[in-house]
């Protein structure tokens, strides 16, 4: 794609108008540009501490189409290591998870201990005195990091660090992993899940205010049913809301929900007899954090998107979803329950009650989400229709959460990775 | 300790068999009148078949009044997953009454679901665990486990109908 395409968006700022080329979503050399212009450039999720709490605890996971093993090493250091044997290519790791304090090839039985260091090869003397062990670790990612307990990758070394990189989103995740102070957790279980869909119709999909009201009527209908006011409440345009381009791409819906919050906004169908609990949780957060920002932790959801493919979603409960695609019209799906590390096992069952109400793949409102990225994955084969519109809110001096500043800021980063000359320069140069 | 008498093989086949037809044809109505006023419906994730739903992320752990709103909602127009509806066909095998616990009558089944939608077809794959009691002399469903052997919802996405 460095031949033709000068861009992928029209962003007519005076005017007041964002399309976004269809080819985004469905052109095969689109998509391996993006692997080479956004997943090998950006931080990338891989995980979460919490999932390996104790020394050679791991999981094996594809992030960004690659399969890692994400290790808690002998050294009590979190790793990210990439799972493939350095002498012919095997999975050296080929569980989902457990407790090692090795990872042995089965192929020819080469050994690598918890921090990926090569501690055995048969039949040493074989080699030359050239070959040394300590060259031939498990290769990991040039950069790796993390913030507040998220694992990032970076396959550029040369990228800025994730400190910088998540830029006005840490403010963000830091109003998600303030809420215990003993830390955050990953509960168990995965989703594990896929559309018949362009990513990034998931990313837009994932902070889109605007398609509340249609297409999760039927959740709304069912908070009314379980005894929860939506009178005198206008979802759509909630009293406290805002939408905020924070920078790198990375974006947030920040509003005052009808629904109830595991941390700590109590609602009916809780049940009285939690109200008391609820009241003391949001005491101890007026302590900690004084009123104005335990209101904000308590009281208002959050929508956010951390480029290019994480989602946090901090709203009846939390979820964490990240996602890639295997092909222009299909990505797989992976989402997590983020809690109080500390949280009671009653408050724990409250908070899965709630997440499964709308999220996952089972939920209330997921599926049709799915469905609606897979409805207009099939329209863009009607390719005469060649542009989407994105310019909700575009000429307002405050957009609201229906609007989709959003997601111009998504588009634009995106854009500017996918159409910078960069790579051509480089590659002259070289 | 059960004092509990296990109902043949036959009569629980009779009862998993008219439950397959009700829900295959999406009378979901008749189909809530099988179940117990009590009732649970419960879809594990994948990586956690046997998890418990109190401290695990399931896919689906509905309640006697989720198992009902999710009726409503799927017999309604708003469910868009659902609408247009898929088609499905369910092949329930190996049924095997277990035992007892308490009053309840444990019994597994092997299914092989196949929705149909949209020109594909995907097949959910698994056993069910159910706990069965008799009311009024008719065996009702209790609690119904669907417990996937698919390693993940791929290509499948979403389980947006009963499964």
């Amino acid at each position: 794609m460095d031949k033709s395409v000068d861009s992928y968006i029209m962003d007519d700022q005076d005017a007041g108008l964002f399309r976004v080329n269809r080819r985004a979503f469905t052109d095969p050399e689109c998509l391996a540009d993006e692997r080479r212009r956004v997943f090998d450039k950006c931080w990338i999720y891989v995980g979460h501490e919490s999932e390996v709490p104790h020394a050679g605890d791991y999981r094996s996971r594809n992030v960004a189409g690659r399969p890692m093993i994400l290790v808690r090493g002998d050294d009590s250091i979190v790793r990210v290591l990439l799972n493939t044997c350095t002498h012919r290519g095997s999975l050296v790791c080929r569980q989902k998870s457990g407790n090692a304090k090795t990872f042995q090839c089965p192929y020819h039985a080469w050994t690598f201990n918890s921090r990926g260091q090569l501690v055995g090869v048969p039949g040493e003397d074989s080699y030359s005195e050239a070959f040394k062990r300590e060259d031939m670790g498990l290769a990991a990612p040039p950069q790796v990091d993390s913030y507040r307990g998220f694992i990032f990758a970076c396959f550029d070394s040369s990228a800025d660090s994730l400190y910088d990189y998540l830029a006005g989103a840490r403010e963000y995740l830091d109003l998600v992993a303030d809420q215990s102070e003993l830390g955050m957790k990953i509960v168990s279980g995965q989703q594990s899940y896929s559309a018949r869909a362009n990513w990034k119709l998931l990313v837009e999909n994932s902070y889109d205010g605007y398609h509340g009201l249609p297409t999760h009527q039927r959740y709304f209908t069912f908070l009314s049913d379980i005894g929860i006011d939506l009178r005198g409440r206008d979802v759509a345009a909630p009293s406290i809301q805002k939408a905020v381009d924070l920078g790198n791409g990375h974006a947030v819906l920040e509003y005052q929900s009808a629904w109830g919050r595991p941390i700590a906004h109590w609602v009916s169908p809780f049940g009285e007899h939690r109200k008391a609990h609820f009241e003391e949780v949001r005491r101890r957060f007026d302590e900690r954090f004084g009123p104005e920002r335990a209101r904000r932790i308590c009281e208002t959801s959050r929508n956010l998107g951390i480029f290019p493919n994480l989602v946090i979603n901090d709203i009846m409960a939390i979820t964490v979803r990240t996602f890639y695609p295997v092909s222009p019209d299909y990505m797989e799906v992976n989402a997590w329950a983020l809690a109080p590390a500390d949280e009671s096992a009653e408050d724990s069952a409250l908070r899965l009650d709630n997440f499964l109400t709308f999220l996952g793949p089972g939920g209330f409102a997921t599926p049709d989400d799915v469905e609606m990225l897979e409805s207009c994955q099939r329209g863009f084969a009607n390719r005469e229709v060649g542009w989407s519109d994105i310019s909700r809110g575009m000429k307002r001096e405050h957009p609201s959460i229906t609007d989709e500043l959003q997601m111009r800021a998504f588009w634009r980063r995106w854009n500017q990775l996918m159409t910078e000359p960069r790579l051509k320069r480089a590659r002259k140069a070289a | 300790m059960s004092t509990v008498d296990l109902p043949s093989r036959q009569e629980v086949e009779d009862l998993l068999y008219k439950e397959a037809a009700l829900l295959d044809e999406w009378r979901l109505d008749e189909w809530l009148e099988l179940l117990t006023e009590d009732a649970i419906y419960e879809v594990p994730p994948t990586d956690v078949p046997e998890g418990d739903s109190r401290n695990t992320l399931f896919i689906i752990a509905d309640d006697a009044v989720r198992i009902r709103s999710r009726v409503k909602q799927l017999l309604g127009k708003a469910a868009w997953s659902e609408n247009p509806r898929s088609r499905t066909r369910r092949m329930i095998a190996n049924v095997r009454v277990v035992g007892a616990d308490g009053d309840s009558i444990l019994v597994t089944a092997n299914f092989a679901v196949h929705r149909m939608r949209y020109e594909s077809v995907d097949t959910y794959i698994g056993h069910y665990d159910y706990k069965l009691v008799r009311v009024d002399a008719e065996l009702r469903i209790r609690e119904r486990r669907a417990i996937l052997d698919n390693e993940a919802l791929r290509p499948h996405g979403k389980i947006s109908f009963i499964l």
